[in-house]
């Protein structure tokens, strides 16, 4: 049995082949980065064709603090200037 | 169609094989892929056995003299390095097989062209691994060359000409050997330098000659569909 070092967690991501974006699909424990493209096929894809997968380390990702929330995210809603929706959108512009 | 029972039983042998480790595996990750490579191999094995017939007849009610796989497929598996070694020789030969195979327009070019994605798969797992094991610790390292050592002596079986199989056997070997030795090398082993057949293995699968292990194989996967035949599941 490898211990917890010898294969590290890696986080997946996914896009699926009609996708815009890679999408967070879980984790997996893999001994290197390439094994972990392998294991998320297996586990995350079921090999459908044409899309495409990002592996992170999970040490690599630097996550925001639930502590400093309310001075990272507070929204400043009463400064309407500070939201885009003073524009209008002309037809045919999509996934905006 | 003793061509489609002996590319069928490969299939299906292999198959049954690598189900043996689910929940047995080093990792579960491992587990996944290798339930992963069995579950192609018996959707391969259930399209080649229905053009000999009915499936779980085939699968299920004949003797193992009646079996016309290749004796590596039915090899025990052994330590994980061993089921390795097994997975580099078998979805080597069995990619260059189904590629010649889906290339021409012979009875197999359709299941061939659909399976040689899959088998691709199973080849680039097993060679991830042999490089892994080979080039790993000195533990990994000896129990790899050990199981490339072990089961090289049935690899000369899988290029004995199978009658109904339209396919450049020739062209098959030299094309196994160089892709065989190649990932060996990369991973730092020594290619073996035996002969890849024994006196003893001459009348060898295709022609319903097994090793030992084989019988108690087919014993376990028979055993419920024979104590209760002909009930539909």
């Amino acid at each position: 049995m490898s211990s917890s070092t010898d294969w590290p967690l890696w986080e997946v991501f996914v896009r699926s082949r009609r996708g815009l974006s890679h999408t967070h699909a879980g984790s997996l424990h893999a001994p290197d980065a390439e094994m972990a493209l392998r294991n998320a096929r297996d586990l995350y894809t079921r090999r459908s064709e044409g899309i495409s997968l990002w592996v992170v380390p999970s040490s690599q990702i630097t996550a925001s603090s639930p502590d400093e929330k309310d001075t990272f995210f507070e929204p400043a809603g009463d400064k309407p200037y500070r939201h885009p929706t003073f524009y209008e959108i002309p037809d045919g512009v999509k996934h905006l | 169609m003793t061509a489609a029972l002996a590319l069928g039983d490969d299939a299906l042998v292999l198959s049954h094989r690598l189900g043996e480790w689910a929940g047995h595996a080093p990792v579960l990750e491992e587990e996944v892929a290798l339930a992963n490579i069995a579950l192609d191999l018996l959707g391969q094995a259930r399209l080649l056995l229905s053009l000999a017939g009915d499936e779980d007849e085939l699968a299920y009610l004949r003797e193992e003299r009646a079996f016309r796989n290749v004796q590596l497929v039915e090899q025990p598996n052994g330590d994980f390095a061993h089921t390795i070694a097994r997975q580099l020789y078998f979805s080597v030969h069995q990619q260059g097989l189904y590629e010649q195979l889906a290339a021409g327009d012979g009875a197999f070019a359709g299941i061939a062209a659909k399976a040689v994605k899959e088998v691709a798969y199973h080849r680039d797992h097993a060679e991830q691994w042999t490089l892994r094991l080979g080039d790993g610790t000195d533990e990994s390292h000896e129990r790899i060359q050990r199981a490339v050592d072990a089961l090289w002596r049935f690899t000369g079986e899988l290029f004995q000409p199978v009658e109904g199989v339209d396919v450049d056997w020739q062209a098959l070997h030299s094309h196994w050997l160089e892709a065989v030795t190649t990932v060996l090398e990369r991973a730092t082993l020594t290619v073996p330098s035996g002969p890849q057949s024994g006196a003893w293995t001459a009348g060898a699968g295709r022609q319903g000659i097994h090793t030992e292990p084989f019988g108690r194989m087919i014993a376990e996967m028979q055993h419920l569909h024979r104590s209760h035949p002909g009930a539909s599941w």
